[in-house]
């Protein structure tokens, strides 16, 4: 009773708050809320719908008993309070996505990427991650890969497999892309990074010889100095010598990513990886905590237009109509297929009761989905002429500050190039015109936020610390990544030579680590020297890519819900995975066959060829264009590939199904038999 | 919720107090069997996380 009374409750405040979203039309409106309306979904999301899908499509049955209760050995199987998995699992899905995707979708305005974070997550990544963690759980804690594989087929397992490797080595590129171009040309953000490596080495050994296991000091300390590093960062920008030690261009600060990554991948874990992740935890958690406290003490305003012109498809940061683009450019956030990975990992391995996979499913990924509304606000509330000064490349508006502003003010943003200089001399930057990527303008934001919170003098400190936050767990994810990677490529080559496969074989570590990182490098060193930032052919490759991933995850959900005779329930991840293959083929067709340049993959590769041999291109440009040519029609038929799978996988999964519904014989269930759960017996 | 559960819950959020419950563990099922020390248990629990995926974007 009480229930239904505070479900009510959310219930009209959410109302009331969509409302006044939906009809703030030409005068600005409030950041609060967007944020209540958020919440008010996210719980009666979690009240109503998932405890409905927990009890009726799932089954939820606290009685049996988890994997960690029966395999219980102390180490990895370990019945753990929920709080404490939901603390880790919301620590392993959220990384650096939610913050860049609703950055560069907020040229659109800040309605349409608001509206699909809270519905897109509620509806279908939340679902996505609690089914895919329940069906986990009963199965052992076997990963996505093997359940694609037991339930539908060999095929379905392998393209599983294959689209998780090609996903993450364009992630990992396009995140590599995020801390370069932060970094280019930014003596304090650049020093302030490298010392991250080795504070996390010094934690690294503080762990592993000097006092084993203290994760806490470790990380205390390990944060400590990571602060020290970011206020020493602003001495050296200070210092007319270091400060041209530590000034780059892009391109080397790439081959620094692409050997650190190499070498992260090959160096023991304890010395740099866990470490570093431990660092990286602890200020992602206080981050974002600080951020949702100051949005709710600094209540902004937001600036930035419910809808701007560019939902037509001619955006400057990358090109698309807004739908399907706004789709595809959140992916993090509203869907995320990747988070099946982590669901189908460790933590089905330390849940402890059936009864808890809503609470650390759903729960972690709404709190996820609202990391990313505070990633939108951030990005929304400032003067929309500098979020576009900020992100959009020279390539589109001019290398002249004064040419970009011109163009800018021109769509009807007024910028100025003095405010820029003003913007970027208060946050310690020479520049920070075409800082494309999402990081400044998001550092910039958050800066703001915080700088109005706790103090407005240290506007330059706030905006490096915001910038070494993104980084940090950005480098984390692409050591862990890198490693992921790794493992999937010797899985694979040691079906075709046995000693490859071994994990531990250091001949096979050096050359497959080499192989992911040379994959990723080779789109990172694409995107650094590409005149427009790159970014903007990434980022949709890489949503593309793991909203795919999630159309497979669904179809793995959907395959089992309906083989457990239950496919009048099948729609509750039957929509999502329809709307997904919607967006993603419809985005990918476009990405394909569109005319205009700046959104079809051929089309730009034929235009630049044209350009390129009519001559019309200055020598710079010219000296790369071939490289760019050629990865326009890489990525064109890595788009056809992906296509291809996911509807390879549709396709097994209606096959199944069908098989299934009449009568005709599937492969068995391979749910783990029931055991009746210790904790229930009196 | 005690300052004193409030510290216990971080230290097993964090993994501060994972060799003491291990250690726990092994001395109610399996007593009497040998116990890695605290160094390589660290060790060996780091290489099985990152085994297989525990970060994502």
């Amino acid at each position: 009773m009480l229930k239904n009374i505070t479900g009510g409750i959310f219930a009209v405040v959410g109302a009331i708050a969509l409302t006044i979203i939906a009809v703030h039309r030409n005068e600005p409106v409030n950041a609060l809320w967007i944020v209540t309306a958020a919440v008010c979904a996210y719980l009666l999301g979690y009240r109503f719908y998932a405890a409905w899908i927990a009890a009726r499509v799932l089954s939820v049955d606290s009685s049996r008993a988890t994997p960690a209760e029966r395999h219980d050995n102390g180490r990895d199987f370990v019945p753990t309070h929920r709080w404490i998995v939901f603390g880790h699992h919301f620590a392993a899905i959220a990384g650096p996505g939610p913050l860049v995707g609703p950055t560069l979708a907020a040229q659109f305005g800040y309605l349409p990427g608001t509206l699909w974070i809270i519905a897109g997550a509620v509806l279908g990544g939340c679902v996505q991650d609690m089914t895919i963690l329940l069906l986990s759980t009963r199965r052992d804690g076997r990963s996505l890969g093997q359940m694609a594989r037991d339930e539908l087929g060999p095929l379905g397992g392998f393209a599983a497999l294959i689209g998780t490797l090609l996903i993450m080595i364009i992630l990992i590129a396009v995140l590599g892309l995020v801390v370069v171009n932060a970094m280019k040309h930014s003596p304090w953000a650049t020093s302030t990074v490298f010392a991250t490596v080795p504070i996390a080495i010094l934690v690294g050994f503080y762990l592993r010889r000097w006092r084993p296991g203290r994760v806490l000091e470790a990380s205390l300390l390990g944060v400590a100095l990571v602060l020290f590093a970011v206020i020493s960062g602003g001495w050296i920008d200070g210092n007319p010598v270091l400060r041209a030690a530590f000034d780059f261009p892009p391109v080397p600060l790439a081959a620094f990513v692409i050997v650190y990554g190499w070498l992260a991948a090959i160096l023991p874990v304890w010395l740099l990886l866990a470490p570093r992740d431990y660092l990286s935890t602890f200020l992602k958690l206080g981050t974002v905590a600080a951020l949702a406290i100051a949005i709710v003490l600094m209540h902004p305003q937001i600036r930035m237009p419910a809808l701007t012109a560019f939902v037509d498809g001619t955006g400057p940061l990358f090109g698309g109509k807004v739908f399907p683009f706004v789709f595809i450019t959140i992916a993090c956030g509203a869907v995320s297929g990747f988070h099946a990975l982590v669901a189908s990992g460790t933590t089905p391995k330390i849940i402890a009761t059936e009864g808890d996979v809503r609470l650390v499913g759903y729960g972690s990924m709404a709190l996820e989905s609202l990391v990313a509304v505070m990633a939108i606000i951030a990005a929304t509330l400032l003067d929309p002429g500098v979020y576009f000064a900020i992100n959009t490349g020279a390539g589109i508006v001019g290398a002249a500050p004064e040419a970009a502003v011109h163009t800018i003010t021109g769509w009807g943003f007024p910028v100025t190039v003095e405010q820029m200089q003003h913007l970027a001399g208060e946050m310690g930057e020479s520049t920070l015109f075409a800082r494309t990527g999402g990081a400044p303008s998001l550092a910039v934001g958050m800066a703001s936020i915080f700088g109005s919170t706790f103090g407005r003098g240290l506007l330059s400190l706030w905006y490096h610390f915001a910038i070494m936050f993104e980084a940090v767990f950005i480098l984390t994810t692409l050591d862990a990544g890198t490693r992921v990677g790794r493992f999937m490529l010797q899985d694979f080559l040691g079906h075709i030579w046995k000693p490859m496969g071994r994990t531990s074989w250091y001949p096979s570590v050096l050359i497959t680590s080499a192989l992911v990182v040379a994959g990723w490098g080779y789109f990172l060193y694409i995107g650094v020297i590409d005149p427009n930032g790159g970014v903007n052919i990434l980022w949709p490759l890489f949503g593309i890519a793991n909203q795919m991933l999630a159309a497979i995850a669904l179809c793995v959900a959907t395959g089992i819900i309906i083989k457990s005779g239950k496919a009048r329930y099948a729609l509750v991840t039957l929509v999502p995975l329809a709307w997904l293959a919607l967006i993603t083929s419809t985005a990918a067709w476009q990405k394909l066959t569109s005319a205009d340049p700046r959104l079809g993959f051929f089309a730009a590769a034929n235009d630049l060829a044209a350009k390129l041999s009519s001559g019309v291109l200055p020598p710079d440009k010219a000296a790369v264009a071939p490289q760019l040519i050629f990865n326009q029609r890489l990525d064109a038929w890595l788009t056809l590939f992906f296509l291809a799978v996911v509807w390879f996988v549709i396709l097994d999964m209606a096959r199944v199904s069908i098989r299934y519904l009449r009568g005709l014989p599937v492969s068995g269930s391979s749910e783990a038999p029931y055991q009746v759960s210790r904790s229930t017996i009196p | 919720m005690t300052l004193r559960n409030l510290w216990r819950w971080l230290r097993t959020a964090t993994g501060d107090d994972a060799y003491e419950r291990y250690v726990e563990h092994r001395a109610k099922k399996h007593p009497g069997e040998p116990l890695l020390t605290r160094a390589a248990f660290y060790e060996e629990s780091q290489r099985r996380k990152w085994g297989g995926v525990s970060r994502c974007c």
